[in-house]
């Protein structure tokens, strides 16, 4: 709860009674809602961010109709429709985990978290705050895609309400997972310049061989292996289940969807990288304490 | 916490410790080879208006943001609000106002969104619209932080440093930049900030600015305390005036004790009125000067 009393007529207060009668601090869910509001609202207002955000998966999405025709194998299945989940996927790992991971530094550059530091937030309220603004910007863009692939590719939606809830909690546990590692990664790097050029390479990396532009089980079984220890190849994975239907199992390297699999990968790098947050992050730089 | 400071300016009795806002005892920080601060010892009372004063480079930051718990230090005791602040926790945060040197440059809320966003973190916040308009951008309470002025943004980073109500103001050269017209209407705040009871210390590397909001200054020059007290008092010297006046072989000019001693005769040697005459005390700023190169020769040699 929090104290929001009317202004109290000027030289009330000295320091010593409020010293003595102290509300309390208003709590860490509320304050990361506040953060999450706060961090949604500068985000939308940065156009070039939001433009530059949103229309490079959208601008994916439009070659790749252009550029793939036909079915894969003879599911029926069209390779637009295969794609729209990996396209998801790379739009959502680059917006959380390259900028969301990136605002930490640019957070660290514009003076906010040394203001931020001189109040009494939590470390913890900020993160969750991030996540909130990583999982509504992902859902924006999933949103903007299928309005796009739906309309112009003629693409199908998940085709019944347990896919529809596969797609949320993929979305929500990949983009808390992104954001996190991006936040992991963001803390240690010095600007926002390098912040941006160190998140990238794994980036895209990571959706190269994750299944973002070729199918999954075409790639080299060495580079699968190699993608299945990250994220994002789980994530696009989730996202096939969510947009295909199950004959399309027999393009899968493992015949299955293996939720179970996707969400204990996921929830292990998400864990892993709240507690690497959470023991380096300082408010400021190590240099300059 | 070491026992009975032996410094002059510790206050004696146990009764007057408790009221100090600010104490530090020996407080040093080395940055690689150089000492920032080399044993720094201050005292501040409550409600009163501290401020630090030297040129850059002097520590005055480095010591600040040791007091707010931003910076860790290499030694000494620092005791703010009766915590430690390197060790402090979020019920002490919510007590401290920080106007950091570094001036905000996020630019897409509102002032009124940022002023209110910085009010929810804190237990006891004041009202955005009485702090906005305390610092004179009630104009500009809707207007987005990228379209204001230099000088306005610093009023908004004021804004944001008193929203929680804290009892103890720290402010980094919060004028800096700001035309003379501004920094007055800050002086008041200030002092209207004080005069509701909230402990205020700034740095500052202008004269005037110490002159006339400190109720005490110190002095701090190659990371020590070189002089403390009252500005008046920093102003006091040894009395000694110089008495300059046109003489037939030039200019001539004298140090004395007794200028009107010195004047009557000087009066009585040229038969009437004397070309050119004056008689200078020193100021606070000759003063504040004397110190600062007295240390900085020490330094050299």
């Amino acid at each position: 709860m929090i104290a929001t009393q009317p202004g109290s007529p000027a030289g009330r207060l000295t320091g010593e009674e409020a010293a003595e009668a102290q509300p309390r601090l208003p709590g860490l869910m509320r304050v990361a809602m506040i953060r999450g509001a706060i961090e949604v609202k500068q985000f939308v207002r940065q156009r070039e961010n939001v433009i530059f955000t949103f229309s490079l998966p959208i601008i994916l999405l439009l070659l790749f109709g252009q550029i793939f025709h036909g079915q894969v194998g003879h599911t029926g299945v069209s390779f637009r429709q295969y794609f729209i989940a990996g396209i998801i996927a790379s739009g959502l790992m680059s917006a959380t985990f390259v900028g969301v991971g990136a605002s930490i530094a640019e957070d660290r550059d514009d003076g906010t978290l040394i203001r931020l530091a001189g109040t009494p937030l939590q470390p913890a309220a900020y993160f969750a705050g991030k996540a909130i603004l990583a999982f509504v910007t992902a859902l924006c863009e999933v949103a903007a895609l299928l309005a796009v692939g739906v309309a112009l590719l003629g693409l199908d939606l998940p085709a019944t309400p347990a896919r529809w809830f596969t797609l949320a909690w993929v979305l929500a546990l990949g983009s808390a997972t992104c954001s996190m590692l991006g936040i992991a990664i963001g803390v240690a790097v010095r600007s926002t310049r390098s912040a941006f050029a160190t998140l990238n390479l794994p980036y895209l990396v990571l959706s190269f061989i994750s299944g973002v532009y070729f199918v999954f089980s075409r790639l080299p079984s060495g580079l699968q292996h190699i993608a299945a220890l990250f994220p994002l190849k789980w994530i696009c994975q989730g996202l096939r289940s969510a947009f295909l239907p199950d004959r399309l199992l027999a393009a899968e390297p493992a015949h299955s969807w293996e939720h179970g699999k996707i969400a204990l990968v996921l929830g292990l790098w998400l864990v892993a990288s709240l507690v690497i947050c959470v023991r380096t992050f300082r408010w400021q730089r190590q240099g300059d304490r | 916490m070491g026992a009975m400071a032996s410094t002059a300016m510790a206050p004696a009795s146990g009764r007057a410790a408790r009221q100090l806002a600010v104490r530090v005892r020996g407080l040093r920080k080395q940055y690689c080879d150089t000492a920032a601060v080399a044993g720094v010892d201050l005292d501040i009372e409550r409600g009163e208006i501290f401020a630090l004063l030297g040129p850059n480079g002097a520590g005055k930051t480095t010591t600040i943001e040791i007091l707010e718990g931003h910076r860790r230090r290499d030694g000494g005791e620092v005791s703010v609000l009766g915590a430690d602040p390197a060790k402090a926790g979020r019920s002490w945060r919510a007590r401290i106002g920080i106007v950091p040197q570094t001036q905000t440059k996020t630019g897409e809320l509102t002032v009124r969104e940022m002023v209110s966003h910085f009010g929810a973190y804190f237990p006891d916040p004041r009202e955005p619209d009485e702090v906005i308009d305390a610092v004179g951008l009630t104009e500009q309470a809707g207007t987005r932080l990228r379209r204001l002025s230099g000088g306005q943004l610093r009023r908004v980073d004021v804004a944001v440093g008193i929203v929680g109500r804290p009892d103890l103001l720290f402010l980094d050269e919060p004028t800096t930049g700001f035309d003379p017209q501004a920094r007055r209407t800050f002086w008041d705040l200030i002092a209207g900030l004080a005069g509701d009871g909230t402990t205020i210390v700034l740095t500052t590397h202008y004269l005037d600015e110490a002159a006339v909001l400190a109720s005490r200054v110190g002095v701090l020059a190659a990371g020590r305390v070189v002089a403390a007290g009252t500005p008046a008092d920093l102003g006091r010297t040894d009395a000694i005036a110089t008495v300059t006046w046109q003489a037939s072989d030039g200019p001539r000019s004298v140090r004395t004790t007794e200028p009107t001693e010195f004047v009557l005769r000087l009066a009585g040697e040229a038969g009437g009125e004397v070309p050119g005459l004056t008689v200078t005390r020193p100021s606070l700023e000759d003063r504040y000067l004397e110190l600062i190169s007295a240390s900085q020769n020490g330094a050299e040699r």
